[in-house]
């Protein structure tokens, strides 16, 4: 560690900055911080880069990205996924400019250089110019260390630090109730990325995903027209959850509204009847108890800090490109097995999301609109303070609060400090 | 034979009547757009109507993959409905805009159906910023007893492969 970046780390005020209760406005358009968390954060811990299903064939890849950085995700003709950056070791060109595709090798336009899909230096023409140059010492950047959970790949940019599971914590067995909702046990990403872009500062973003209190009114002109109980999930009267798992993951647990209303499929808004071939394979897979225990709880709805978002029937990749810039990147999710579910998944989250979604458009709006709101030099801070007073343990040891609690957002933040004060 | 004359002998190629009946019909579909008057353009759609915006390409399959927009007729209503309750917060206030619709062809007239391509320029201003956007269309009108109206549009933004903002007026 250098004493320029000691000082640097000295330099921000985190006890000033960062309270229980309130968040100071800078740490949301300050370019400076953005900087540090990229290096803090994004360079630093696990981040989720993409799905094993988006690159099922050998020599498959698909471009992905971790902040601004691209990263171009592999699976080379032995099984294992690589994560390579997208910038020829020659002289810096980008190397691809594909969204997806496969191949073996990569070769640079510029000069030709080429390269495997793992990342190694394959040849150069000409090579007499290059007499006594040891390829294996030149070749892609990498991210140091690539681990999947449940197909889920993540990368870090760090040589060492915690494992994945030990990064996933309690979010783990999220996505390993996420998999049961398979009949195969087994989720996929295969509809394709919508890309929605917002200006507004990636926290603003990770901190509504689990926004309990928002929902009533940011969405009520859609939940009011298609009749949705969503709203009644998210109320004062409601038994869910806001639960803080620790290390930055957060999540609303919807489970306790959707046991006490005891309907299989309650959670995806419809009834056994309408998915009839996802209930039989369900209940031939798990056998009857057990799959409507399933169907009764649903999937989850948890953010995995800093960057994945599993929102029930669809993910959300959070990309920052600036302070102010983020881009959303999401999909339906896919159950393996289950064709008529996932048709009914691909269509409710087109629906839902993206640049014209009967939901993301209006919390987009509010991402932006909150963006400009704290510029304004007062008060310096935001208020985080909802249900402070009736945060509790659960049975699990976590921190949880009622359905509109703000335990969520302070979790977040408690995370957030620890990573950004690290050396 | 001139140029002129082939043309004036072939007009099935070239429906001067045609065009300016689909091209009036796009003007109008676009000024209700513009201002806002939902209803007015609800009631161009026929029931059987869809109504898609795809993403990452112009060719995707809609039932496979995801699109920004692919509505049937009753999610065309809900849209509208979403509107009229005023708390559609990204259109509140509307969008200000101004679409410039050119390069009308008729691509194909089956009788009763009229596929028609065309190119717009949509300038849009809000509380975030002006933003232009621009696409190819494809119309499919269909003739009724109320005059022409749409059962299928697709709208081929340009840049649908890359990151796009909030996207909530009608496109």
């Amino acid at each position: 560690m250098t004493d320029q970046s000691t000082a640097k780390t000295e330099g921000q005020d985190w006890d000033n900055l960062i309270m229980t209760d309130r968040v100071h406005g800078s740490l949301y358009n300050d370019e400076e911080i953005f900087k540090e968390e990229l290096e803090k954060i994004w360079y630093k811990t696990w981040v989720y880069v993409g799905h094993e299903t988006e690159v099922p064939n050998a020599n498959d890849f698909v471009m992905k990205s971790i902040g601004p950085q691209e990263i171009i995700m592999t699976r080379t003709d032995d099984g294992e996924v690589h994560l390579l950056l997208n910038r020829c070791a020659h002289r810096g060109n980008q190397l691809c400019m594909e969204a997806e595709g496969n191949r073996k090798v990569f070769v640079c336009p510029y000069h030709s250089w080429s390269f495997n899909n793992n990342g190694d230096l394959r040849g150069f023409p000409f090579a007499d110019g290059y007499e006594g140059v040891d390829k294996s010492e030149i070749g892609l950047g990498k991210v140091n260390r690539v681990a999947s959970y449940r197909g889920f790949v993540f990368g870090s940019f760090a040589d060492e630090g915690p494992s994945l599971e030990e990064h996933l914590g309690g979010a783990a067995e999220a996505l390993d109730r996420l998999a049961l909702t398979s009949p195969e046990g087994e989720v996929e990403i295969t509809a394709g990325f919508l890309k929605h872009k917002a200006e507004s500062n990636w926290k603003f973003i990770v901190e509504n995903e689990t926004d309990g209190y928002h929902p009533a009114f940011v969405h009520s002109s859609i939940f009011q027209v298609a009749k949705s109980g969503i709203g009644d999930l998210y109320s004062s009267g409601s038994t869910a959850v806001a639960r803080d798992l620790g290390d930055g993951h957060t999540e609303n647990d919807l489970r306790p509204e959707f046991r006490r209303l005891g309907n299989v499929l309650g959670w995806f808004g419809t009834k056994e009847e309408r998915l009839p071939d996802y209930v039989s394979k369900m209940r031939e897979a798990y056998g009857t108890e057990k799959a409507n225990e399933i169907m009764i709880d649903g999937t989850p709805h948890i953010m995995i800090f800093p960057n994945l978002f599993v929102a029930e029937i669809q993910i959300f990749v959070i990309q920052p490109i600036s302070a102010s810039e983020t881009v959303q990147h999401v999909t339906a999710l896919q159950f393996k097995g289950a064709p008529d579910m996932n048709r009914r998944l691909l269509q409710q989250t087109m629906g839902s999301v993206g640049p014209a979604g009967f939901l993301l458009a209006d919390d987009s709006e509010m991402y932006e609109r909150t963006q400009r709101g704290v510029g304004a030099k007062l008060p310096e801070y935001n208020y985080l303070g909802r249900g402070l007073h009736r945060e509790r343990e659960d049975e699990d040891g976590y921190l949880v609060g009622d359905a509109t609690d703000e335990v969520t957002s302070r979790g977040i933040w408690k995370h957030y400090r620890k990573l950004m004060e690290a050396e | 034979m001139s140029e002129l004359a082939s043309v004036a002998a072939t007009p099935e190629t070239f429906d001067l009547a045609l065009l300016t009946e689909v091209s009036q019909f796009l003007y109008k579909e676009a000024r209700l757009q513009d201002l806002h008057c939902y209803d007015d353009w609800e009631a161009l759609w026929t029931d059987d109507a869809v109504y898609w915006v795809p993403a990452n390409g112009h060719d995707i399959d809609p039932e496979k993959k995801m699109s920004i927009l692919y509505d049937n007729r009753s999610r065309i209503a809900l849209r509208i409905k979403q509107f009229h309750t005023g708390k559609r917060h990204s259109q509140s206030p509307p969008s200000r805009l101004s679409r410039i619709v050119s390069n009308v062809e008729v691509i194909e007239d089956r009788g009763d159906e009229v596929v028609v391509g065309s190119c717009v320029q949509i300038f849009e201003s809000n509380p975030r910023a002006d933003t232009v956007w621009a696409a190819r269309n494809e119309h499919v009108l269909r003739r009724t007893p109320e005059g022409l109206k749409m059962v299928r549009k697709k709208v081929m933004l340009t840049n649908n492969e890359k990151a796009l903002f909030t996207l909530s007026f009608l496109i």
